[in-house]
């Protein structure tokens, strides 16, 4: 197990970073411009993939230097790029009809961190530094999680959604980073390519909605009900 | 033999989605589509044959062919040859020719991701399959453009990629705990999982599970994660619709109850049984209250959607030989029924140019026969003998009531008979409340729209009368395979 022999200089690293990740997705989550949650998710990604090459670098898996190019790349250039566009084409600044005010998702925001960590902590089974790295990378992974689907729940415009769903992957991403770096690589290549997908329909979906319905907000998206 | 089998599965979907694609002729790619379907209709029931003799992998283990693996194939081939013969008299109908080509190219398309994800022997793998699902799917729900279909198209994707990210991440902690078994580095197969499980620490097993159940029941419209499924059903074409319902959900299903193979015999067993039935009954009650005052056809047949994949996971969830074989029976009486509810709604839908249940009256003088056949299916989907859903139901109750789910099992027989008389009710009205004289058009291609209706409709009658003994012995198979349990 690479995490059984993981030094404490190195699991500060990992923390480190994963943390700077985490806070990343609150300033996403207290934030109304549309423009600020696109920074934030491509800073999150250049973290995970610094992330990804320390794991390279400290536990000699050389096919995680790949993946951190692949997310950097992708998931840090492409993906907020192609955002970036659809924001500016659809003139849409900011989230305007939000369910909760940015203050009070922050506030639910960091409850549902506590509950991520209460289970995180039932789930480890390890003591010393190892548990400690684990913990923490367990209670980033589904926080973010949690936090992705807050931002689904809470935002309207369908920018967000989006970058509410990146979120949950992200999250996914981080925590596979720590706890199974040794996963084959197959799928995580595959997955980058799957949201370049995601990315392509959820453009094209959004240019639907705004011939059809006039608007790229799913508040109006209330015939369908019963 | 059976390796050239996999590749006529595999390659006549993709090959008619290609041509489809170059040739763009509208009459040319609908026989292309009927004829993909018929060939992986032949090769599906060999491979069944195949996969009951003895289990195979191919290609450096990535792809497995087992018996449950098989069942589900055959069950998504029967879905896809009806659908594509009633699409070709159905899609005529709408008047959009120039994207026909498109449209049967993703149809193909979507058979071949489901037929694909039957056969991944790779967990991870099967989630791409899966996702890969939902993305070409998206684009048939939204193929009429209208700002409901759009409105539809939109909340699949949403719910749907939320949704199924959780089975990902249940996915990724399975990994992680049989890396402390079976090292830091392993092809995560479904073996590979089941042979770790039981060493995996208890909590992080049940966290993982739940994750999985949540994801994959997501994409299975288990209750309740089911919202986007009535509207997706209801605002797709006809076909996609029988697809959806009939096929996908299976595909679905196949996680779930691969997963809950995976956990057997470890200490979690019991909790996951407990959590499938739970979702489970919770579906299959929430799906009757909607189907209580339903006024949507198609949203009606939706909810009955919801409704058969929670009988699905009653019986999956109560385990035992009777259990599960009566949730694989029903996984095929369903397909097929749903399928001839499905063609029914959307010939009176385009007949009466309405989806409104009140606006539909006095089916049976407008289309005698195939408005018989839609009747005799909404009887057998109710859960009535001498039809297949009907048995397949009884097994299913039968299992419960001698397991350690009678509550869940009285639960069932109660809202079976809700189910019963609201869903017969809504014909009633249809068939026998007298209502306005309405001018109906005359259609052409009737013959397209009524054959998949009594292709549906025999085997539902035959199957609902007599239970083969090949097919009881295959399921027995299967559940042996599945629970590692002894008929």
């Amino acid at each position: 197990m690479f995490l059984a022999h993981v030094s404490s200089l190195q699991a500060s690293i990992f923390s480190l970073l994963a943390i700077f990740s985490l806070l990343l997705a609150f300033v996403m989550l207290g934030s109304h411009w549309l423009k600020n949650y696109v920074y934030a998710f491509a800073a999150e990604s250049w973290l995970i993939a610094a992330l990804s090459a320390a794991v390279a670098y400290f536990g000699g898996y050389t096919e995680l230097y790949v993946i951190a190019i692949l997310t950097a790349v992708f998931r840090g250039l492409v993906l907020p790029y192609l955002l970036m566009r659809i924001v500016q084409r659809l003139n849409v600044r900011r989230e305007i009809h939000a369910v909760l005010q940015p203050s009070s998702s922050l506030v639910v925001g960091a409850l549902l961190v506590m509950f991520a960590f209460v289970i995180a902590n039932h789930m480890n089974f390890q003591t010393s530094t190892a548990g400690e790295v684990v913990i923490l990378a367990l209670t980033i992974m589904l926080s973010m999680k949690l936090l992705g689907f807050l931002m689904l729940a809470v935002r309207d415009e369908a920018v967000s959604q989006i970058l509410g769903l990146l979120v949950l992957e992200n999250g996914i991403f981080l925590g596979s980073q720590i706890l199974v770096p040794g996963m084959p690589m197959l799928i995580e290549i595959v997955i980058l390519f799957d949201l370049l997908i995601i990315v392509a329909c959820f453009g094209m979906l959004i240019r639907y909605l705004l011939v059809h319905a006039g608007t790229t907000s799913s508040r109006q998206l209330n015939r369908l009900v019963g | 033999m059976a390796q050239h089998l996999m590749l006529s599965l595999f390659l006549a979907p993709l090959a008619a989605g290609v041509l489809s694609l170059i040739v763009r002729r509208p009459r040319a790619s609908e026989y292309l589509t009927v004829l993909a379907a018929l060939i992986d209709l032949v090769a599906s029931i060999l491979l069944l044959h195949v996969a009951l003799q003895r289990r195979l992998t191919f290609w450096h283990h990535y792809i497995l062919l087992d018996n449950l693996g098989a069942w589900v194939i055959l069950c998504v081939s029967i879905v896809y040859t009806l659908a594509s013969i009633y699409a070709v008299g159905y899609m005529r109908l709408l008047h959009e020719d120039e994207r026909l080509p498109l449209f049967y190219a993703l149809f193909s398309g979507f058979a071949f991701t489901m037929l694909g994800a039957c056969v991944m022997n790779n967990v991870g793998v099967f989630w791409i399959a899966i996702e890969l699902t939902t993305l070409i799917s998206t684009f048939l729900v939204g193929f009429e453009r209208e700002a409901e279909s759009t409105e539809a198209a939109w909340k699949y994707i949403v719910v749907v990629s939320a949704g199924i990210s959780l089975a990902l991440l249940g996915t990724v902690l399975f990994y992680w705990g049989g890396s402390y078994v079976l090292g830091p580095s392993y092809a995560m197969t479904w073996d590979a999982l089941h042979g770790s499980a039981s060493q995996v620490y208890p909590p992080l097993l049940t966290v993982s599970f739940l994750l999985v159940l949540v994801g994959y029941g997501t994409k299975a419209g288990l209750a309740p994660m089911h919202t986007w499924l009535p509207d997706a059903h209801s605002e797709s074409p006809a076909p996609v619709s029988a697809m959806l319902s009939g096929a996908l959900l299976n595909a679905s299903m196949l996680g779930i109850a691969r997963f809950l193979g995976v956990v057997n015999g470890t200490s979690v067993s019991r909790f996951a049984h407990s959590a499938v039935v739970g979702f489970g009954i919770f579906s299959f009650v929430l799906a009757t209250l909607f189907i209580v005052r339903q006024t949507g056809i198609k949203r009606l047949m939706a909810y009955s959607s919801v409704e058969h994949i929670g009988v699905q996971a009653l019986g999956l969830g109560f385990g035992g030989a009777l259990g599960v074989a009566g949730a694989l029976y029903h996984m095929l009486n369903h397909s097929l029924n749903k399928s001839l509810m499905f063609f029914g709604a959307g010939n009176a839908m385009r007949a009466y140019q309405t989806k409104e249940i009140p606006m539909i009256r006095n089916v049976l003088r407008v289309s005698p026969v195939t408005g018989t056949l839609w009747l005799l299916g909404a009887v057998g989907i109710a859960g009535a003998p001498p039809f297949a859903l009907f048995l397949s139901e009884f097994t299913i109750l039968r299992a419960g009531i001698a397991g350690r789910y009678r509550w869940a099992a009285i639960a069932f027989v109660i809202f079976l008979i809700v189910v019963f008389i609201s869903f017969l009710s809504h014909f009633r009205n249809m068939y026998f409340v007298a209502g306005p004289e309405t001018e109906i058009r005359r259609m052409p291609g009737v013959l397209w729209r009524a054959i998949p209706m009594w292709l549906a409709f025999l085997p539902l009658l035959v199957l609902g009368l007599w239970w083969p003994r090949g097919l009881w012995n295959a399921f027995m198979q299967i559940y042996a395979g599945l629970m590692g349990g002894t008929p």
